[in-house]
């Protein structure tokens, strides 16, 4: 009875630490879906207002075909980047997609009367909006990522992390400088 | 570098020990003058007891209206953002900034006034509000406007809103109670000389009243110098903070040189609550100036600090303002 206690003891105590770290472990991958889930669904209200914008803008005169072309081009790969649930390459796409947004924006600025129409500058702001929070929703996803990776690689969670189904996560990536530029031509 | 948690935890710890040493100070004061009138210790419980119920009460009263009161007191409307671009644009870019830093959203309200000005309120994230002034909404762009909710945003996350609000409740009372009985020993002293001559006189009582005396004239203008210098410092934090949040210092630098050349004074700041502000709101009355009794920094050391981050040249003191 007096060797068994001893034993007891440790076994409740590695006992406890486990179930600490399996919980750690579940708890930062819940953060992890849950800041891409966030992100997703400011991604599809931008998707959802984009052809709102185009629709608006398309009527005038001389404004550029292909800037809209693209615009839409970059929705829909970034919807199917989306459907395929990869991180890096729907970020990639969305980025694009970014991009091809700025452009527009850029262009509008030329042309008096869509600055003047209410439904244009107000789909502008919410598309700005959405973007930022895109930005801000895209930091706390790759702060999550960053922190639950940690403790899947790192000791004493590595010891069976894979074993239990923890896999390390993709950030979500930010866009390159050069994509981030817009292309403005008149 | 200290992250916002050690700053709300610092926050909190303070507000605790401001509410601790005002209600000390109301319940000496008060027995002091139970002394003072009554002639004996045993006597004067009843003023200990009042005043710290007194205190008990103001404390209460704060943590759970003075939001309000203080939201009331300027006049604030809630924001609609269906009515107006601009409108619309300050609800984003609360959101936004929200997602940033991690807190639920405040309700947002609009002062009716062309003075340019913000300020935020509440006891915690959950329960926050920001104001800002319709002439600041309808005159700032998106990248200013961000700036400057980011820094009420701060605010709110450091907890500096709730040891602001404690502040405006406790430090106001104090003074009023103080003038009270300033006010009060100035009339009753005349009537008591007579009392005295009857009993003989009492220097037990007379060492009372002169205690509470200095008290009253002492407590709050050490109050008043514990809000200054706290409120200061915090100024600088949020600006830090605010920009980390947009990661643009621009926004804030351009907004705070609007700020500073706009001469319109808000009509409805008090000197009670001109520390909740972005940016001193009774300027005219109070010199814009670095010195002890400023609510705020002046606003170019606050622009040299945002140009320094971004490793512009600091500009050069101008003398008026």
């Amino acid at each position: 009875m007096d060797s068994l206690l001893p034993v007891i003891v440790i076994i409740a105590v590695i006992a406890v630490v486990l179930i600490g770290i399996f919980n750690g472990l579940v708890g930062g991958r819940n953060r992890v879906d849950e800041a891409l889930a966030q992100i997703q669904v400011q991604l599809k209200r931008r998707y959802d207002l984009i052809p709102n914008l185009v629709e608006a803008v398309k009527g005038q005169q001389g404004f550029e075909k292909g800037v809209l072309e693209n615009v839409t081009r970059a929705r829909a790969a970034a919807v199917s980047a989306g459907q395929a649930g990869d991180p890096a390459a729907q970020a990639k796409a969305e980025n694009l997609l970014t991009g091809s947004l700025r452009t527009l924006f850029a262009n509008v600025e030329a042309y008096p009367t869509l600055k003047s129409n209410e439904n244009v500058m107000q789909l502008q702001e919410q598309l700005t909006s959405t973007e930022n929070q895109i930005g801000f929703s895209r930091q706390h996803y790759n702060a999550s990522v960053l922190s639950y990776n940690t403790s899947v690689q790192s000791f004493p969670g590595v010891l069976f992390a894979r074993a239990l189904g923890f896999a390390t996560r993709d950030f979500f990536d930010a866009p390159d400088a050069e994509e981030a530029v817009p292309q403005v031509k008149f | 570098m200290a992250t916002f948690y050690d700053l709300a935890a610092e926050n909190r710890r303070k507000s605790y020990l401001l509410v601790g040493l005002v209600v000390a100070i109301l319940v000496v004061l008060a027995t002091s003058i139970g002394i003072a009138l009554t002639g004996a210790v045993d006597s004067a419980i009843p003023f200990s007891l009042g005043a710290f119920a007194l205190g008990f009460v103001l404390t209460l009263g704060a943590w759970f209206g003075g939001d309000r009161a203080v939201l009331a007191a300027a006049g604030a409307k809630p924001l609609d953002p269906h009515v107006g671009a601009e409108a619309l644009q300050l609800d984003d870019i609360v959101t936004e900034l929200c997602l940033a830093a991690n807190i639920p959203k405040p309700s947002i309200y609009v002062i009716d006034d062309t003075a340019l000005n913000a300020f935020a309120t509440g006891r915690d994230p959950e329960h926050a509000s920001v104001a800002v002034t319709a002439g600041l909404m309808n005159s700032l762009d998106r990248e200013e406007m961000s700036g400057v909710i980011a820094h009420e945003l701060s605010h709110v996350r450091n907890f500096d809103i709730r040891y602001a609000l404690l502040v405006a409740a406790l430090v106001g009372s104090l003074a009023l109670l103080s003038d009270l009985v300033l006010r009060y020993t100035f009339w009753g002293g005349g009537r008591r000389r007579s009392n005295d001559d009857r009993d003989g006189g009492n220097a037990f009582q007379a060492i009372f009243l002169v205690l509470a005396v200095i008290l009253a004239i002492v407590a709050p203008i050490a109050a008043r110098f514990v809000q200054l210098a706290v409120s200061r410092q915090r100024e600088y934090l949020a600006d830090a903070s605010g920009v980390e949040l947009t990661r643009n210092p621009i926004g804030l630098e351009r907004a705070l040189e609007r700020l500073g050349a706009d001469k319109e004074v808000l009509e409805v700041a008090t000197k009670a609550t001109a520390h909740l502000y972005v940016v001193n709101p009774v300027h005219r009355f109070e010199a814009r100036s670095a010195g002890f009794l400023a609510t705020h920094p002046p606003l170019i050391d606050r622009i040299n600090r945002l140009r320094t981050l971004r490793g512009a040249q600091p500009l050069a003191a101008r003398t008026e303002r």
